[in-house]
């Protein structure tokens, strides 16, 4: 069973903004949150990092925690690793090079992007794929929410999943080669992720499969989002930047992180490219039964239209997306002129990075285990079962858990109380085994004091 | 720990519901996942062969520390040489049936691939029930 403790998440919840509305609690795909005390609290052990509460919370109490951004400054080499949908971001006025500009006014050395190496993600996975005929199908690792959510609700799968690092890995590697091969010594260099989602973050202060993460800080694409554009705003429409040499990106590289990116250039007869993490979670039911048959490469993400409709995305995700096609559509006219894309560069590298490019298999962690022991398993399971007969299964959440089915759960586990559902309530105090101002104390424990004193108030 | 499930005929909609549950159940209990693949693989192959080939039936389900046992009788025609419906490729299922993807002739004998214990007992005109054992470790 997963220890809570043992996995890093960069979501968190501000106690002092967050109001106990339960948004989150109802929404979350795996069920890892609570109220208590009038707040809610994230479980460790279930919580993927995938950010559905933070969209979704009105008080925005959640937070995704983030280095701090003077932290470039203890860097003479500072590089900002920035993500394709960063400069999608940006209305269509606003060129990439322009952004670039900004981005070393405001202190970076030097600008490298994730997708630089998405073709030599593409061909890492090729050769994993031919080389491992007997998996099917392999999941792709890009997305590390996914990641975790196979580790934690389809242990099965997790054989399935590429063993690989995902663009964002191999690029740092490149950015340190490139720089070390120009003699700057590595504590010079800090290279400074600018993450468009938490999973990401989580994946880089805990990478899966592998140590320790060769990135030294991660920066927020909204936080540095409000940074470029006010640089921009400042220096107004004339303003004269120094001639960048700006990374150029293939057109499959650009599209690379959207829906359908990574299956258009893999080489698998059959492949499927989900995006919503619901979607996600109805396919991997049926592949986990073996209704799907013959399948050799999926593409899973986390967020609807991929990282375009990332967390930290400030743009809508259709426009987004739209801009990254038209950068495509752009660089594809470029590649037809003749011109050579900056990946290309890259090619020289190709077979250092491909190397420095495999982890570990990714280990199941699951959170639906009651026991390790199957005997006691069994047992808490028949109790969980006669617990539920007997819940209203309306879900309604007055428990402090998302579901009559989690309430039970929580019951057996020892983390919650029976006497938390309302109706469990009633039904005592009909029998006079629970006075209403004792239902009235279990409410407040879930839902803090004031709340239904200043109600009934009003 | 008991569970009970009713399969319906030509429900193909449904197929597969008990060995989801079953599914869950197992993964909620540390059973390997290799180990619930070959349960859940068995379970759907005799639930799809109770809505294609017979009328219908019960799906009952016992699960205990060591061992899972799963009965699946249906009410239906019946197997008259259940040695030959256990041979790869045999099959007499319907055109219907074949076009829905089903009827391959795989049934029987991917069961007893991934079962440890398989017993088919068939009386014809009356029905069938396939018994199946796996072992927890």
């Amino acid at each position: 069973m997963a220890n809570e403790d043992d996995f890093y998440h960069s979501l968190e919840i501000d106690h002092d903004l967050c109001i106990g509305c339960s948004h989150c609690m109802k929404i979350c795909p795996t069920e890892a949150i609570r109220i208590r005390d009038g707040k809610a609290w994230i479980q460790g052990g279930r919580c993927i990092d995938c950010g559905i509460c933070y969209k979704d919370c009105p008080s925005k109490a959640i937070y995704i925690k983030q280095d701090d951004f003077d932290e470039i400054q203890k860097y003479p080499h500072s590089v900002a690793l920035v993500p394709a949908v960063f400069l999608g971001q940006f209305p269509d006025e606003i060129r990439v090079s322009r952004i670039y500009a900004a981005l070393k006014d405001l202190g970076f050395r030097h600008v490298f992007e994730v997708e630089s190496s998405a073709l030599i993600y593409a061909e890492a996975k090729n050769r994993y794929a031919r080389e491992n005929t007997d998996k099917e199908p392999l999941i792709s690792s890009f997305c590390p929410a996914i990641v975790r959510l196979i580790q934690v609700k389809y242990p099965a799968l997790a054989d399935n999943i590429i063993p690989l690092k995902a663009p964002l890995d191999i690029s740092a590697i490149y950015a340190l080669k490139t720089l070390t091969d120009q003699k700057i010594p590595r504590k010079e260099i800090g290279i400074f992720y600018v993450t468009p989602c938490a999973a990401k973050i989580a994946a880089v202060k805990q990478p899966v499969g592998e140590r320790k993460s060769i990135i030294d800080g991660v920066i927020n694409m909204d936080s540095l989002y409000n940074r470029v554009f006010k640089k921009i705003k400042e220096q107004g429409k004339d303003y004269v930047f120094p001639p960048l040499k700006t990374p150029r990106l293939t057109a499959d590289a650009i599209l690379s992180t959207l829906t359908n990116g990574e299956r258009r250039i893999c080489m698998a007869k059959r492949s499927y490219a989900i995006d919503g993490i619901e979607n996600v979670m109805d396919f991997l039911e049926k592949l986990e039964n073996d209704e799907i048959e013959g399948v050799e490469f999926l593409e899973l993400r986390a967020c609807d239209q991929s990282c375009a409709g990332a967390t930290l995305s400030c743009e809508n995700r259709f426009l987004c997306s739209e801009r990254m096609y038209g950068r495509a559509r752009k660089a594809a006219e470029r590649e037809r002129n003749g011109e050579v894309p900056r990946s290309q560069e890259m090619e020289s590298q190709k077979e250092y990075l491909i190397e420095c490019s495999g982890v570990e298999a990714v280990q199941p962690r699951s959170m639906m285990v009651l026991d390790k022991d199957i005997a006691k398993a069994l047992e808490k399971m028949e109790k969980i079962r006669r617990v539920k007969a007997n819940l209203p299964h309306i879900d309604c959440g007055l428990c402090g858990a998302p579901t009559c089915d989690a309430l039970a759960t929580d019951y057996v586990m020892g983390t919650a109380e029976l006497e938390n559902c309302v109706f469990y309530q009633r039904h005592l105090e009909e029998q006079g085994k629970m006075l209403p101002e004792e239902s009235l104390g279990k409410m407040q424990q879930i839902w803090g004091e004031d709340r239904i004193s200043e109600k009934i108030k009003e | 720990m008991h569970q009970e499930y009713t399969v319906i005929e030509g429900d193909f909609v449904n197929a597969g519901k008990a060995s989801s549950s079953v599914k869950k159940t197992l993964k909620q209990l540390n059973v390997s996942p290799q180990i619930v693949k070959r349960v859940v693989v068995a379970l759907y192959e005799a639930e799809v062969n109770a809505i294609a080939h017979a009328y219908g039936g019960t799906v009952s389900v016992d699960i205990e520390a060591d061992k899972i046992t799963m009965v699946v009788a249906d009410k239906g025609p019946g197997i008259p040489d259940i040695a030959l419906a256990m041979q790869e490729g045999y099959s007499t299922a319907r055109p219907e049936v074949r076009d829905m993807g089903f009827g391959a002739g795989m049934g029987l004998p991917n069961m007893q691939k991934n079962v440890d214990k398989l017993n088919v007992t068939s009386e014809v005109g009356v029905g069938t029930t396939v018994e199946m054992e796996v072992n927890f470790a």
